[in-house]
């Protein structure tokens, strides 16, 4: 059979999303970012908001989020995505506003932001990829970094009495009467691509319903980052990340 | 609202002067001397009335990035603080600069440094005309000198935030902040509508209405070619703006033998000085710098041709003079008077301070 018998619209079982541009992303092979870039794309289309998303990208490896999914974007300071979200959300409240943040963004340097902007309530969707190290500087420590985990700045690994312990932020968040559902999820297989899907969809519905702050935690990998093959990576989040951070939904307020 | 004749504080004209401009919100976060910005914002509830957004943040920093967002997204929003607190605020002012965001931001300069004191001062003066934050880039600073001006700036703020695509900052102390005068509120104006916005903003990230491509609003550019070409365009502008917005007030400048230059409610204490030392025979002329950036460089040069020296008067230990010294050239001596610390000079303080410096 020639190739060209096979490559036919009716065999066709996948395609790119129409909000994914047509560029190489500068994520490394085997990031997890690409795919949740995928599933916001098909979730915002699919649900008919192309035009009148708004994401916020953040310092990190996803600074460059605004080049590859094709709606409105706004770059915020390291850490001020809720904030900046925040403006949007009210002052266009026709529109749904989502952050796109990492654990150093999240749970370090903007814990205030992220926390008030929950504990507010405000009608946005908060998308945590926890990858549990900071890759775009290299490889150093994240606040959600496991205990004995090596990075650039914990080369002999993290250690409870130097760098304290890794902060569950997702947990804070489903305490604070603000968030109407948290929940965690990963990438790692396609069953959980679905549930992240899911997981996203339900998020948008609830920022259209001004039902308050929804936040979906990604346990990610950073294989770069970890020194891993994306294989190994894949498997040592499941020994090792989903420990701590369990899957599942945290809180889901109907 | 119809135009209004009222007699209040500065800061309680500024959230008066934002909701009758039609401002689209307001971020902010307590701290003296300028709390009552917010109060009285929260207090005449706007949101029921034009549809303004006004929400406390949880710190000056959140307050200034919720600026920047709401600025993204073309809407005419602005934030007030103090002196600690737009220390707070510097990062956010530097990225809604390099974004080219309009946006009008107040500071009511108390003393510093550190926590310092409650008590006026104009100690700021370095970082809102010289950068403030970090890289290269100006911001349209207004001094007003009476409430009455608090109130205008707010209008000519935004204004010009929004001609230039530049953030604008009404730099005032805490005397104009804390004092009350006669002052007429304009006329309410509509808020601009969604349609309006749009037209006017077509670079705001509001999502892709009508299908339009989209935008994005950042200030990272890795690429350093392309850097400096944004840096050169950032530079252009603010020549444009020097050239266009320069403002000045002068005070019997012909013919006098000395110059003040002050901005601010010390002009005023200054214009008395200036009265007193005529009755000395001592002739003085003053110029009250508006814009302190752009600075008036050429009309200072012109009011000091001819003078025997130039007094500059200010709550601070000497922050505008090297902009007169540098309009002047060193050509005549060009000395500084100040008190510090939140102490506001009485007009003779001034006079005593002409004659031992300059009349000797």
């Amino acid at each position: 059979m020639d190739i060209n018998d096979i490559i036919r619209p009716e065999n066709k079982v996948y395609s790119k999303p129409e909000l994914l541009d047509e560029v190489h992303m500068h994520y490394c092979p085997g990031c997890s970012h690409g795919v949740i870039h995928k599933l916001l794309a098909e979730v915002i289309a699919e649900m008919g908001l192309t035009d009148k998303t708004v994401g916020i990208s953040p310092v990190g490896c996803a600074v460059f989020a605004y080049n590859y999914i094709d709606v409105d974007w706004v770059e915020a300071a390291h850490g001020r995505a809720p904030a900046v979200a925040t403006a949007i959300s009210r002052l266009w409240p026709d529109d749904v506003v989502f952050t796109y943040q990492g654990d150093g963004d999240m749970s370090a340097i903007g814990t205030a932001e992220s926390i008030h902007a929950a504990n507010r309530g405000e009608n946005i969707v908060m998308v945590f990829v926890n990858n549990a190290i900071y890759g775009m500087t290299g490889g150093q420590m994240a606040p959600t970094t496991l205990v004995g985990q090596k990075t650039a700045t914990t080369p002999y690994g993290r250690r409870i009495d130097l760098n304290g312990h890794p902060l569950e932020i997702t947990n804070l968040m489903a305490i604070l009467d603000g968030t109407c559902y948290v929940t965690r999820q990963s990438v790692h297989t396609p069953g959980n691509v679905r549930k992240t899907k899911a997981a996203l969809k339900k998020a948008f519905e609830n920022a259209l319903a001004k039902k308050g702050t929804s936040v979906v935690e990604i346990v990610s990998t950073c294989n770069s980052g970890w020194k891993m093959s994306p294989e190994k990576a894949n498997e040592w989040m499941v020994e090792h990340m989903f420990e701590k951070y369990p899957l599942g939904d945290l809180k889901d307020v109907k | 609202m119809k135009e209004e004749v009222r007699l209040m504080k500065g800061n309680e004209a500024i959230a008066h002067a934002a909701i009758r401009y039609g401002a689209d919100g307001y971020f902010g976060y307590p701290i003296t001397p300028q709390s009552e910005v917010l109060e009285t914002l929260e207090e005449l509830m706007p949101w029921e009335t034009t549809g303004m957004v006004v929400l406390q943040a949880e710190s000056e920093v959140a307050a200034i990035n919720m600026v920047y967002g709401g600025a993204a997204s073309g809407k005419a929003v602005m934030t007030s603080s103090s002196s600690p607190g737009v220390s707070l605020k510097q990062e956010g002012i530097s990225y809604i600069a390099a974004a080219s965001l309009p946006a009008l931001i107040l500071n009511v300069m108390r003393g510093g440094p550190g926590l310092g004191t409650i008590q006026p001062s104009q100690a700021d003066y370095f970082q809102a005309t010289k950068g403030g934050g970090h890289g290269d880039y100006h911001l349209i600073v207004l001094a007003p000198s009476t409430v009455q001006e608090m109130v205008d700036f707010v209008g000519l703020g935004f204004d010009l935030a929004f001609k230039y695509r530049n953030p604008a900052m009404i730099l005032a102390d805490g005397i104009v902040g804390q004092m009350m005068e006669k002052v007429v509120l304009p006329e309410q104006r509509p808020r601009r509508t969604e349609e309006e916005i749009r037209k006017q903003c077509p670079w705001a990230a509001d999502g892709r209405k009508d299908g339009r491509k989209r935008n994005v609003i950042t200030s990272l550019e890795l690429e350093s070619s392309r850097m400096e070409v944004i840096n050169h365009e950032l530079q252009a502008r603010y020549r444009e703006i020097e050239k266009n917005e320069t403002r000045w007030e002068e005070i019997d400048v012909e013919g006098a033998d000395y110059l003040i230059v002050a901005f601010g409610s010390i002009a005023r204490i200054c214009a008395k000085a200036k009265e007193m030392a005529a009755e000395k025979g001592i002739k003085v002329g003053i110029i009250r710098p508006i814009t302190l950036w752009p600075f008036p460089t050429e009309a200072v040069n012109r009011a000091a041709q001819g003078k025997k020296g130039i007094l500059c008067v200010e709550l601070n230990a000497g922050q505008m003079i090297e902009d007169v010294r540098l309009a002047v050239h060193d050509a005549m001596p060009v000395e500084h008077f100040g008190r510090l610390g939140g102490i506001i000079p009485s007009p003779d303080e001034v006079v005593k301070a002409l004659e031992e410096k300059l009349v000797k």
